[in-house]
């Protein structure tokens, strides 16, 4: 395989802090400064996306950005699998931020100029994480996000922002500091490195109690993967504004958390060692749990957000679960997860937003009959949670092929069960909504009742929903680019 | 080895400068401040110089007076020293140029004075640092002491009860120091460390030597108020005046952190420290609960400046556990703390003298919408905690990193955990005070109206000293690895 010295990889990290100086400094002209988000997002996915052709290539493109002490590098390098996250994120990075504007214009909301400073803050280090080539650039990376985002869930400055917010930075910060932290230094104790390598680095340093006890601490310490015990963060997230809940805690926070897990287990313990610790298993039997429960939290929420984020929890362990059955077919899908799953839940997010700007509703039950007024929005959802059950034609069928081939590959067939089972409850939690919408006999008393007109939101958001939803679709059809780079890591760990 | 010329010049300066004060300040007291800021800087400026020839030409060795050791006075300046000069100096100068507005609005009366004393407590602290004579030693300490009691007393109510407090137990201190030196002498006939370290090592049983060894041990540990020795600190620092607290709570502590390290691996042979007296495994157990008390002890506080006593008791249980390590990775961790911390209480201080200066409360529950009235010193204070906190790149991260690798080698584990702990809770403390400032009072966040705070930010000879700590302690992290290879790695004795 080869390595490319390039610089390109650090500028996906730095597009955004520049970006950041420009929002800033055009802070009274906010046509401008939302001009400037545009720009460094687009510039962003430009940069993300002209790296990839030698990526497919089977290179990887690296660069040590700073040595602070040796073995503590600040380097970036980019992979097929950071890759795929990068693309995932600074692409929708550029619709979110479409759907942004519509939408906190629409709302008249306070400090929009912080909003876009912090958005951009966020996507930086997102991209960081995605691009870093050990574990503490990593672990940096993963901070910053964790502080970067902070401000966005308190937006609003009212004391049920102020209580979310406290328990979003003891969760994100507590295990990060309390259970991410040791691990690594440990790792480097015993290691000598932090760097990813495709064996893993770990193999025959320590005793198996110490190794088990290590990748214990990663698993608690990545708690943006919001597995079961440390998942009720994400449910607290979403008093935060809705493209805040769409791009970062169903697309790039929780999914920085599954990344970093799968970073460790891959490239850090390496199939061998977690084959021969029996890690795997253990790993992909505990997030069952998160997968089952999650699921049948989402079923009994009554306000949107609340449930999409139950079923976010869920579906990240799919992501856990498909890589820890440590098989060709299952860390293919589990990685292909990442970019279906994005793509559907924003679709979902997005509609919950416009849902929210257009007729102030935000319970399940009062959306009955809501689909006449707005059909495009309803169709979108619809879509949308096609795509996240996993039935055709939308991308998240693959995604789940995948899965439950892993499962057949590896023996599996309880944790079959468990994606099957799962696929059920998220079909009976998302469908009646879109029944109800559609077919469902509006309240009494409400206005949706007057069958006057179509009262769609405003053109930025529905722009932005309806072209997330269309890429589900397209992704069914047209998987390739995350197919491929899917497999290219599923393969090149596996190997033959 | 070398001799010169500019080393007693960094004593000197200040020594001959406070004399001069009380004279200029008769004469006219505004020129108070220009007199001190001219002798510090070229304090600052002498020791930078002379770090810069002890990383050329290694340790430098100057005979007061032409006296040859062991007759005369010694000064020496080894790596460590040269580090703990520009310490000393860099953060006396930076206060002494903060001080202006503060003492105008506290000590406006008497500013000659002030100054006086201030300069006689940074030649004390320097000489500390300086000497390679025990004895010489104890007179700068004396007027490190004494010039601190009093800089102390001028402060609030209530401060010359605490400082008297901290006279009786700092008296208590000097005394077992000087009595410690005493039974050197008595045993061997020397005082100069270098000469001492050659005769002691034969005598390492006789219990005159233990003695005094123990005596230091207590004398040091009173100085840096190591618990549960550290009850005068919390008061005096807290009623003292804003510009001493200021300058002494960082360095204080650090420097008696020093001399503790000079005695056990210096003057003493780290085999006596460790083998025959085993004094680190006793100072690495006192470490944690040191760490623990305090860390708990700061959280019982509503007083901020409170708090950060509390919170320096803590830290000074992370050096004397890093040296209790007894191992490279410990000290150099230790070492490398002393700068970091001494830079971070500074930046600290330096805040809670603006906001006394601006809002007059030092309860942190009042402390309300200081982002929105003084945005660039809160980001300031958010660049220290997170530092406090240990979040990479500040320079706090990797103190803790050498501290814990020091104590994964040694299989420390309760310091490990000491140190995880202290962690979070210095981030509940300081996301706290984040808190309070940035959310209270609530307000209806969709379109409702809010009152406008008007931005007051400090002036600008605050301002500048704060920032300049801010940046420090970003730029000691980002080239953490370039002060270990470079100085520290010189400054840990052999046999360690």
């Amino acid at each position: 395989m080869e390595k490319i010295t390039s610089i390109i990889p650090v500028l996906p990290v730095l597009i955004p802090l520049v970006g950041i100086i420009l929002i800033v400094a055009f802070r009274k002209i906010p046509n401008i400064r939302e001009a400037w988000t545009l720009t460094a997002s687009v510039l962003m996915f430009l940069m993300v996306a002209s790296m990839a052709p030698s990526i497919f290539k089977g290179s990887t493109i690296e660069y040590t950005l700073l040595r602070i002490i040796p073995g503590l590098e600040l380097k970036f390098k980019l992979d097929a699998f950071g890759l795929c996250f990068a693309l995932i994120a600074s692409l929708l990075w550029i619709i979110t931020s479409i759907y942004s504007i519509g939408y906190m214009r629409s709302l008249n909301e306070h400090s929009q100029t912080r909003y876009f400073v912090f958005f951009a803050l966020a996507l930086s280090s997102a991209m960081g994480v995605a691009l870093s080539a050990n574990l503490f650039t990593l672990y940096l990376f993963y901070e910053t996000l964790s502080l970067a985002t902070y401000p966005l869930v308190t937006h609003h400055q009212d004391s049920e922002a102020r209580i979310s917010g406290r328990k979003y930075l003891s969760y994100l910060l507590g295990t990060s500091v309390g259970f991410q932290l040791p691990a690594m230094i440990l790792t480097y104790a015993l290691a000598g490195t932090l760097e990813f390598s495709q064996g893993g680095i770990l193999t025959g340093t320590a005793s198996t109690a110490l190794l088990v006890l290590i990748f214990v601490l990663f698993v608690l310490g990545f708690a943006k993967a919001a597995i079961m015990p440390f998942h009720s963060w994400l449910p607290s997230a979403m008093v935060a504004p809705t493209p805040v809940s769409a791009l970062l805690h169903a697309v790039a926070v929780v999914k920085v958390g599954v990344f970093s897990i799968l970073r460790v287990t891959l490239f850090v313990f390496g199939l061998n060692l977690m084959r021969s610790l029996n890690l795997g298993l253990f790993l992909a039997y505990f997030v069952s749990i998160t997968i089952i429960t999650g699921s049948l939290f989402a079923l009994t929420q009554d306000n949107l957000k609340l449930r999409l984020a139950y079923s976010t929890i869920s579906q990240l362990s799919y992501i856990v679960l498909g890589a820890a059955l440590l098989t060709l077919q299952g860390i293919t899908g589990g990685i292909l997860h990442i970019a279906m799953h994005a793509f559907g839940k924003i679709t979902l997010f997005f509609c919950a937003g416009s849902i929210m700007i257009t007729l102030g509703k935000k319970n399940v039950s009062e959306m009955r009959g809501i689909g006449r007024k707005m059909p495009l929005t309803m169709l979108a959802f619809f879509i949308g949670a096609l795509s996240v059950i996993g039935l055709p034609p939308c991308g998240g069928f693959i995604s789940k092929w995948y899965l439950a081939l892993g499962c057949i590959q590896a023996k599996q067939l309880p944790l079959l069960a468990v994606i099957l089972v799962s696929s059920l409850l998220n079909a009976a939690y998302f469908l009646p909504i879109v029944y109800q919408g559609f077919f469902g006999k509006p309240n009494p008393h409400d206005e949706v009742n007057e069958k006057n007109s179509i009262q769609e939101g405003p053109p930025l958001v529905v722009t932005a929903l309806v072209v997330t939803s269309m890429i589900s679709i397209v992704l069914f059809f047209y998987p390739q680019p995350f197919l491929k780079l899917a497999y290219m890591v599923a393969h090149s760990l596996i190997g033959g | 080895m070398s001799h010169h010329p500019f080393i007693p010049l960094i004593i000197i300066i200040p020594l001959i400068f406070s004399y001069i004060t009380p004279l200029i300040g008769w004469w006219d007291k505004r020129l108070c401040y220009p007199w001190i800021i001219i002798a510090l800087s070229s304090s600052l400026f002498f020791s930078l110089i002379t770090l810069h020839w002890v990383m050329i030409h290694g340790t430098i060795h100057y005979h007061f007076g032409g006296w040859l050791p062991p007759w005369g006075i010694e000064y020496v300046v080894d790596h460590l020293n040269a580090l703990m000069l520009v310490i000393v100096s860099s953060i006396s100068f930076l206060v002494a140029v903060y001080s202006k507005r503060s003492v105008e609005q506290e000590i406006p009366k008497k500013p000659s004075y002030f100054y006086t004393v201030f300069l006689l407590e940074v030649t004390g602290l320097s000489g500390i640092v300086i000497t390679g004579d025990m004895f010489n030693l104890y007179v700068f300490l004396e007027i490190a002491s004494l010039s601190g009691y009093a800089l102390i007393a001028i402060g609030e109510d209530g401060a010359a009860v605490a400082s008297f407090r901290y006279i009786i137990m700092g008296t208590i201190g000097a005394c077992f120091y000087l009595l410690g030196v005493g039974y050197l002498y008595i045993s061997t006939g020397s005082l100069n460390m270098a000469d001492l370290s050659k005769i002691i090592p034969p005598l390492y049983h006789s219990k005159t030597i233990l003695t005094a060894f123990a005596f230091f041990m207590v004398g040091m540990s009173i100085k840096m108020a190591l618990f549960p020795l550290h009850m005068w600190l919390p008061e005096a620092y807290t009623r003292a005046p804003s510009a001493t607290s200021a300058l002494i709570a960082p360095l204080m502590t650090k420097v008696a952190v020093y001399m503790m390290i000079r005695i056990m691996f210096t003057v003493f042979r780290p085999y006596f420290s460790i083998e025959v007296l085993p004094v680190t495994t006793i100072l690495s157990w006192i470490a944690v609960i040191a760490i623990v008390c305090g860390a708990v002890m700061a959280l019982a506080q509503r007083d901020l400046k409170k708090m950060l006593c509390y919170l320096i008791v803590a830290e000074v249980g992370y050096m004397v556990g890093g040296i209790g390590l007894a191992n490279r990775l410990g000290l150099t961790g230790t070492i490398l703390h002393i700068l970091n911390d001494a830079v971070m209480t500074v930046s600290l201080f330096l805040i809670v003298g603006i906001v006394m200066l601006k809002v007059g409360e030092r309860d942190i529950y009042q402390l309300r919408h200081l982002f929105k009235r003084m945005p660039i010193t809160m980001g300031a204070f958010i660049v220290v905690a997170l530092s406090m906190i240990g979040i990479p790149p500040t320079c706090g991260f990797f103190s803790k990193w050498y501290l814990i690798l020091g104590a994964v080698e040694a299989q420390n584990w309760a310091f490990v955990v000491a140190i995880l702990m202290n962690s979070l809770i210095n981030a509940i403390l300081f996301f706290r005070i984040i808190e309070v400032a940035y959310y209270v009072p609530a307000y209806s966040h969709v379109g409702g109206s809010q009152e406008r705070i008007p931005m007051d930010e400090a002036p600008l000879s605050m301002l500048i000293p704060t920032l300049i700590t801010s940046m420090g302690i970003v730029l000691i992290g980002i080239f953490a690895g370039k002060v270990v290879t470079n100085i520290i790695r010189f400054a840990i004795p052999p046999g360690l």
